[in-house]
């Protein structure tokens, strides 16, 4: 081999060495998103609940819909930023079949029920536990977000601070699919 | 050619170096300032990083510290940290009195970690509060463990001790 193919080799391996450096490097600060991934694509645990209103909240039910199943509290900042957000999808994709469900884990119910009037929140909004917690794969940090796909099977998770857009994009992918 | 090759690896690291900017900066944008008192008012001398933990976990005697989960409930009931004890949560009035009876028959010099991990470090409503409270109440020997994301994703998924329940 000559000095300039050993050369251009090295060159090579260290080009590749700092491609592999730059996307360890970005992938460290780039927040989570679809994390455990461990109920991607399989059945959505089933549950039912009373919402505020004191209706059943039945998710069986809402097969051939859409569902936004957003994990909120009131002590998760991030989680109220993307509230009127949530609010205004409900009313822009609600005739499409977009089904949105607040599961607030909350200690308290009295101070949910108050950010739920706060926000004139248009969906149901019910409380959690740590059972349905852990039946969606443990919620050990907020805001943590799923879609469920008209066959009640989960699309999409994204745990964190989120671009609303990305999760706008994969919900009109959703209401896409009949 | 060794000009090229410094050329290319500058280029590609001053890429990444812009593109996690770009990252940060979008991650941040929108969601307004972290509110007084988040976790980042605590200094960083204060804080501890969730291998250090896991490594005092395994200390024994005068070296293992009290570790206080101050904020969810219903969080600590899915996970927390093995050995750790609820004492209330850190943003909350009626939290910051357990905290503060938890405390209270302790030497001020007592080894206390708390933690949290309810949300992103800048946005945790309460670990700022309770570092404060034992702060003003003379305490010397605190630190707040570092979660940068969450409990989830930075100590659960990590394979550190777990323990469930309330």
């Amino acid at each position: 081999m000559s000095a300039d193919a050993r050369l251009r080799a090295v060159h090579r391996l260290v080009m590749l060495g700092a491609l592999l450096l730059a996307a360890c490097f970005a992938a460290s600060v780039t927040r989570s998103t679809s994390a455990a991934e461990s109920l991607l694509n399989k059945k959505a645990p089933e549950f039912t609940r009373t919402d505020f209103n004191g209706a059943r909240v039945d998710l069986a039910s809402l097969r051939g819909k859409v569902v936004l199943l957003d994990f909120w509290a009131t002590w998760c900042a991030s989680c109220q930023v993307e509230m009127p957000t949530f609010v205004q999808w409900q009313r822009d994709y609600g005739s499409r079949g977009l089904q949105v469900i607040g599961i607030s884990m909350d200690d308290d119910p009295a101070s949910a029920r108050r950010i739920t009037t706060k926000f004139h929140l248009n969906y149901p909004v019910a409380m959690g536990d740590e059972k349905l917690g852990e039946l969606y794969g443990g919620v050990l940090g907020l805001p943590l977000t799923y879609l469920i796909d008209r066959n009640g099977k989960v699309r999409a998770k994204f745990q964190g601070e989120t671009d609303l857009k990305t999760i706008e994009k994969q919900l009109n992918a959703l209401l896409a699919e009949h | 050619m060794r000009l090229s090759l410094v050329r290319n690896v500058g280029t590609v690291a001053v890429l990444a170096v812009l593109f996690a900017a770009h990252t940060q900066i979008h991650s941040q944008s929108g969601w307004g300032a972290p509110p007084p008192e988040s976790a980042s008012s605590i200094p960083t001398a204060q804080l501890l990083q969730p291998e250090e933990l896991n490594h005092l976990l395994h200390a024994s005697g005068a070296d293992k510290p009290l570790v206080l989960q101050v904020g969810s409930h219903m969080l600590f009931a899915q996970a927390h940290i093995a050995g750790s004890e609820y004492a209330g949560a850190g943003s909350q009035a009626e939290g910051l009195k357990q905290l503060q009876d938890r405390v209270a028959p302790l030497p001020r010099k007592s080894f206390i970690v708390l933690y949290c991990g309810c949300c992103p470090w800048s946005r945790c409503p309460n670990v700022g509060p309770a570092f404060k409270l034992l702060r003003d109440l003379g305490f010397t020997n605190v630190k707040v463990l570092y979660l940068a994301n969450n409990l989830g994703s930075d100590w659960v998924d990590k394979g550190y001790p777990v323990e469930r329940g309330r």
